[in-house]
C-alpha cells in the first residue's frame, strides 16, 4: 500500500513538473526558443512571492495577484528588450544569452538573499490529507497541484486554439513571415508567448517554495525537470507535456520508493528510456525543428 | 490626383543580389493591373517588396500619396494592401476557417467577413473545420485569397493564383475576381499566362530581369511588342 | 551576343599569412618561457599556470565543439567529472599510477562518451544542449551513488597516491605543473591540425552549412560523432589532472556547470567563437577579470555573464572577431584563402 500511496502522490507532484515544463514548451513552440534561465526564473519568482509574502502578510496562494502580473510584465520586457534580439537561423544566441541570463539571475538572487534556504509556509494544507482507506490516502497539497496544473494547462489549450491571440501564435509557428503579411506583429506575439509563459512560471514557482526549500541555485534542476517533461510528453502537444510530468513524477516516487537516493536518479533514467524507445516523446504533435 | 499604389525607382536585393532595378509603377484606384514576365523576372520580389518583406527606402513606394517604403508588413496591411502569395502559404496547424480568421488580424473593417467569403468560395463552407492542408489545389487557393479578403484590402495583390492549377480550376477561381472588384477592390494580379493575364488587366506591365520592359493597355499592345518584352527576344 | 575572352586572373591559395609566422616565433618564446617557469616562479605561479591551461583546454575543446562542429553543449562537465572520478577509481581501487592513469581517465570519459553520444544525438539544436546536461546530471547522481567513491560526501586521495607524483611538495606540483602544459599546449596543438585536416575542413563545411556539406559528401553525423569523442576523451584528461592536484572529488564540485561549462562558454563567446584565438582572448580577459574583481564574489559573475550576452549580441564573434576584421591577423589560420595576384 506503500507503494500505491507513494506512485499516486508522484502522479500528483507530477502536475508540479507540468506546470514547469508548459512554459518552456509554449516559447518552444511560438519562436523555437528554448530557454536555458527557464529554471531560474522559476525561482526569481519563487523569491518574489516570498517577499510579497513578507512585506504584506498575504498568505502564499493570494501573494499570486501580485507576482503573475509582475511576472508577465517582466516577461514582456525579457522578450522585447533582449530576447527578440536573439531570434534568427543560428541556435547560438539565444542559446547562450538566456544561459548567461540564468548565471546573472543565479548570482543577483545569491547578493540579493544569500544562500540560505528558503520556504513558504502554508499551514495544515501542506500536510493534510484525505483519507481513501486505512491505507491509502492523498495529499490535499499534491491533488491541488495536479488541479491547477490540469486548469492551466486546460486554459492554454482554449487559449491556443480559441483565441485570436492563440492563432496567431500558431501561424506565427508555422511561418511567420506570412503571419506578418496578414497583421501578426512578431515581436509582440512572442513578447506575449514568453510573458505568459512566466505567468503560468509563478503559479509553478509558488507550489514549488510551498513544498520545498529553495536556494539561488535551484534553477537548474527545474529547467531539467521541465525539459524532460516536454521531451517525454513529446514536442508541441500540452498534454503530453502534462503526461510527461506524470511520468517523471511517478518514476521519482518509485526510486525514491526504492532507495531514498535514487529519486533523481529514477527521474532522470525514466527521460533516458523515452528518449531511446521513442525519440518522439509519447504523443508528439510538431515535427522537431 | 495622387495614384492609389506608386513606385518609383524602386530597388530590392536578396543579399548581393539585385533583383529589381529601378521600378516605376503606378497603380490607379479601381483598376485591374496585370503583372507579366518570365521565371525569375522579379514579381514576386515586387509584391512582395511592396507588402513590406523586402525593405525599400520610404519614399520609393507612395500608397495614397503616403511613403511606406520602410513600414512592416502589418502596418502595410492595416493601410489596406493585402497579398495573396506565391503557392499560398496557408498555415499547415491551422484550420480552413481559421485561416480565414487570420485575415483578421490586422482588425480592418469592411465588407468582407467569414459569411461573406463563404458566399464567394462555398466550398470552403464544408470544409471549414478541415486542416488547411487537406484541401485541394483549386480549394487552397480559395481559401488563401479569402485570407487575403479578410483583411478588407483597398489593394489586392494576386501571385500567381493559377499556378499548379488545373485549367476548369483555374477559370472557377478567376470566376471570383469580378465579385471583389465590384466591392470597389483595386487589383494587381501576377501571372505568367499572358492570355489570363490580358483578359483580367485593364492595364498590364511586364518585367524582365528586375526591369519594366513594357507598359500599356491590352488592346493597345501587339503581339510582338509583348513578346519582345517578355522573353528579350 | 559577343563572347569576349575574359584573363583568368592568376591566384595561389595559401593557409599560412605573415602574422601565423610572427604567431609562431611568439608561441615558440612563449612555451620556452614556460618551460623554465619552475626555476624562477612561486609555487602559486604553477598552479594559477596549470589553472589557466587547462581552462584553455577546456575552451579550445568546447570551442571546437560549438564553434566547428554545431554541437552546443552545456554538459562538458560530464566529462570532467567522470575524468575526476576515474582517477580515483582507478588510482585507488585499480592501483594504476597516479600519471598513466590521467591517460587513462581520458579513455574512461571518451568510452563513456559513446552511449551519451547515442543518446544525445537524438535531439538537435538547443534540445541537444539541455539533454547533454541531463547526462551529466545523470552521471553525477550515479556517483553520488558508489560508496567506493565517497557517494554523495565525496572522498579525499589517499596520502599515497599524491606522494606516487612526487616524493616532495616542489616536485609533485613541478610533475603537476608540467602536465598541465603539455595538456594545454597540446590541446591547442591537437585542434589546430585537426582544423587543418581533411577532417577539419568537412568540419568548417558542416559549420557554414549543413545541408550544403552533406551534398558535398561531408559525412557530417560520423564527423560530429568523433568531435565529440575526442573533446570527451581530452576533457576527461584534464578533469583527472585537476582532481590530481585538487586531491579531494565530490559530485557536485566534479559536476559542477559553473565551473566546468558556464565560465568556459563565457571565456569562448567573449574571446570569440569560432576561431583558435578566440578562447586565448576571452581567457586573458577571464583572468584579468577575475584578479582585479575576486572580492565582489557574485557581482563578478554577474559582469562576466552580461558581459558574454552583451558581446553574443553585439559581436557574435567576439573580440578576436573584432580584432581580425579590423587588422587582418591570423596567428591560427585554418582556412584556405585565395589570393588574386
Ligand atoms: N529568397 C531569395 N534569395 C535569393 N534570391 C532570390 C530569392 N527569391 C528570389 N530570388 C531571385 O530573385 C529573382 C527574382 O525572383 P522572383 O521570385 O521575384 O521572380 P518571379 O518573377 O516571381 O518568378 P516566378 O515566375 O518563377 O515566380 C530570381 O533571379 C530569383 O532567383
Ligand atoms: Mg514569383
Amino acid at each position: 500500500m506503500d507503494w500505491v500511496n507513494a506512485i499516486v502522490q508522484g502522479a500528483l507532484v507530477g502536475g508540479l513538473y507540468a506546470l514547469f515544463a508548459a512554459g518552456l514548451s509554449l516559447m518552444f513552440g511560438v519562436m523555437r526558443l528554448v530557454n536555458i534561465a527557464h529554471g531560474d526564473l522559476i525561482v526569481l519568482a519563487a523569491y518574489l512571492g516570498l517577499v510579497v509574502v513578507n512585506a504584506t502578510g498575504l498568505g502564499p496562494f493570494l501573494s499570486l495577484i501580485i507576482v503573475v502580473p509582475v511576472m508577465f510584465v517582466l516577461g514582456y520586457i525579457l522578450q522585447r528588450g533582449l530576447l527578440n534580439f536573439t531570434l534568427g537561423g543560428d541556435i547560438l544566441p539565444p542559446l547562450l544569452v538566456t544561459f548567461g541570463l540564468s548565471i546573472i539571475i543565479q548570482n543577483a538572487l545569491l547578493e540579493g538573499f544569500s544562500a540560505d534556504d528558503q520556504k513558504l509556509q502554508a499551514g495544515n494544507f501542506e500536510t493534510a490529507s484525505l483519507h481513501i482507506t486505512d491505507q491509502l490516502a492523498i495529499g490535499w497539497f499534491p491533488f491541488a497541484i495536479f488541479l491547477t496544473a490540469l486548469a492551466v494547462i486546460g486554459l492554454l489549450e482554449f487559449m491556443l486554439y480559441r483565441t485570436a491571440l492563440g492563432r496567431a501564435f500558431r501561424a506565427t509557428s508555422d511561418d511567420s513571415d506570412t503571419a506578418r503579411l496578414y497583421g501578426v506583429r512578431n515581436r509582440h506575439v512572442y513578447s506575449m508567448a514568453t510573458a505568459l509563459a512566466l505567468a503560468v512560471i509563478s503559479i509553478a514557482a509558488i507550489f514549488l517554495a510551498v513544498r520545498v526549500n529553495f536556494d539561488p541555485a535551484s534553477g537548474p534542476a527545474r529547467l531539467l525537470y521541465a525539459f524532460e517533461a516536454v521531451i517525454i510528453g513529446g514536442l508541441g502537444s500540452l498534454w503530453g507535456t502534462l503526461a510527461g510530468g506524470v511520468v517523471l513524477g511517478v518514476a521519482q516516487a518509485i526510486g525514491a520508493q526504492l532507495n531514498p537516493g535514487w529519486e533523481q536518479l529514477a527521474g532522470h533514467v525514466a527521460f533516458l528510456l523515452v528518449l531511446i524507445v521513442r525519440p518522439r516523446g509519447l504523443f508528439p504533435r510538431l515535427v522537431d525543428g | 490626383m495622387t495614384a492609389l499604389l506608386a513606385t518609383s525607382g524602386l530597388t530590392a536585393f536578396y543579399g548581393d543580389f539585385q533583383a529589381l532595378f529601378s521600378v516605376d509603377l503606378t497603380v490607379e484606384a479601381g483598376e485591374a493591373v496585370a503583372i507579366i514576365g518570365a521565371n525569375g523576372a522579379g514579381k514576386s520580389t515586387l509584391l512582395r517588396t511592396i507588402c513590406g518583406l523586402l525593405s525599400a527606402a520610404p519614399e520609393r513606394i507612395r500608397y495614397r500619396g503616403e511613403a511606406i517604403g520602410s513600414l512592416s508588413p502589418a502596418d502595410i496591411v492595416t493601410r489596406g494592401i493585402a497579398l495573396v502569395p506565391e503557392g499560398r502559404k496557408l498555415f499547415a496547424s491551422l484550420s480552413v476557417e481559421e485561416n480565414l480568421l487570420m485575415g483578421q488580424q490586422c482588425g480592418r473593417k469592411g465588407p468582407w467577413h467569414l459569411e461573406r467569403v463563404y458566399a464567394l468560395f462555398p466550398m470552403l463552407r464544408e470544409r471549414r473545420h478541415q486542416p488547411a492542408t487537406s484541401l485541394s489545389g483549386g480549394q487552397q487557393q480559395m481559401a488563401a485569397i479569402g485570407r487575403a479578403l479578410m483583411t478588407n484590402p483597398d489593394l489586392l495583390l494576386c501571385d500567381e493564383i493559377s499556378l499548379g492549377l488545373a485549367p476548369i480550376v483555374i477559370r472557377d477561381v478567376y470566376a471570383a475576381l469580378p465579385g471583389i472588384r465590384a466591392e470597389g477592390t483595386t487589383l494587381v494580379v501576377v501571372e505568367q499566362d499572358i492570355a489570363r493575364a490580358l483578359g483580367v488587366a485593364d492595364r498590364v506591365y511586364c518585367l524582365q530581369e528586375g526591369r519594366v520592359t513594357l507598359e500599356g493597355r491590352p488592346a493597345t499592345l501587339t503581339r510582338e511588342q509583348i513578346k519582345l518584352a517578355y522573353f528579350g527576344v | 551576343m559577343k563572347t569576349t575572352a575574359v584573363p583568368l586572373p592568376t591566384f595561389r591559395v595559401e593557409r599560412s599569412t605573415r602574422t601565423s609566422w610572427l604567431g609562431l616565433v611568439l608561441a615558440i618564446a612563449g612555451v620556452a618561457l614556460l618551460i623554465s617557469l619552475p626555476w624562477w616562479g612561486g609555487e602559486d605561479d604553477l598552479r594559477l599556470v596549470v589553472e589557466i591551461c587547462y581552462t584553455l583546454a577546456l575552451a579550445q575543446l568546447w570551442n571546437l565543439l560549438a564553434g566547428f562542429a554545431g554541437l552546443v553543449s552545456v554538459g562538458q562537465q560530464a566529462f570532467v567529472g567522470l575524468g575526476g572520478y576515474a582517477l580515483f577509481a582507478l588510482t585507488i581501487i585499480a592501483k594504476v599510477p597516479p600519471i598513466p592513469a590521467v591517460a587513462l581517465a581520458g579513455i574512461v570519459a571518451a568510452v563513456l562518451a559513446v552511449p551519451t553520444a547515442l543518446i544525445v544525438f537524438r535531439l538537435r539544436g538547443a534540445y541537444f544542449a539541455i539533454g547533454t546536461w541531463v547526462m551529466a546530471e545523470l552521471f553525477s547522481e550515479i556517483m553520488g551513488q558508489l560508496p567506493d567513491l565517497g557517494a554523495g560526501t565525496g572522498m579525499s586521495l589517499p596520502v599515497a597516491i599524491s606522494r606516487a607524483v612526487g616524493a616532495t611538495v616542489y616536485e609533485r606540483e613541478t610533475v603537476l605543473y608540467y602536465m598541465g602544459l603539455v595538456l594545454g599546449i597540446g590541446t591547442v596543438v591537437l585542434v589546430f591540425a585537426w582544423l587543418r585536416s581533411r577532417q577539419g575542413l568537412a568540419l568548417t563545411a558542416i559549420r557554414d552549412s549543413e545541408i550544403a556539406a552533406g551534398s558535398i559528401g561531408v559525412n557530417s553525423a560520423r564527423t560530429k560523432f568523433a568531435v565529440y569523442l575526442l573533446a570527451a576523451l581530452i576533457t576527461g584528461m584534464v578533469g583527472a589532472l585537476i582532481y590530481l592536484e585538487n586531491l579531494r572529488i565530490s559530485p557536485d564540485a566534479a559536476f559542477d556547470v559553473i565551473d566546468w561549462t558556464a565560465d568556459i562558454i563565457f571565456i569562448v563567446v567573449i574571446g570569440g567563437i569560432g576561431s583558435i584565438e578566440g578562447p586565448f582572448v576571452g581567457a586573458l580577459v577571464f583572468f584579468a577579470l577575475r584578479y582585479f574583481l575576486a572580492d565582489y564574489g557574485a557581482w563578478y559573475m554577474i559582469l562576466l555573464g552580461a558581459v558574454a550576452v552583451i558581446i553574443m549580441l553585439l559581436a557574435p564573434r567576439g573580440l578576436w572577431g573584432l580584432l581580425s576584421d579590423r587588422y587582418d591577423i591570423h596567428f591560427f589560420p585554418v582556412r584556405r584563402r585565395v589570393r588574386l595576384e
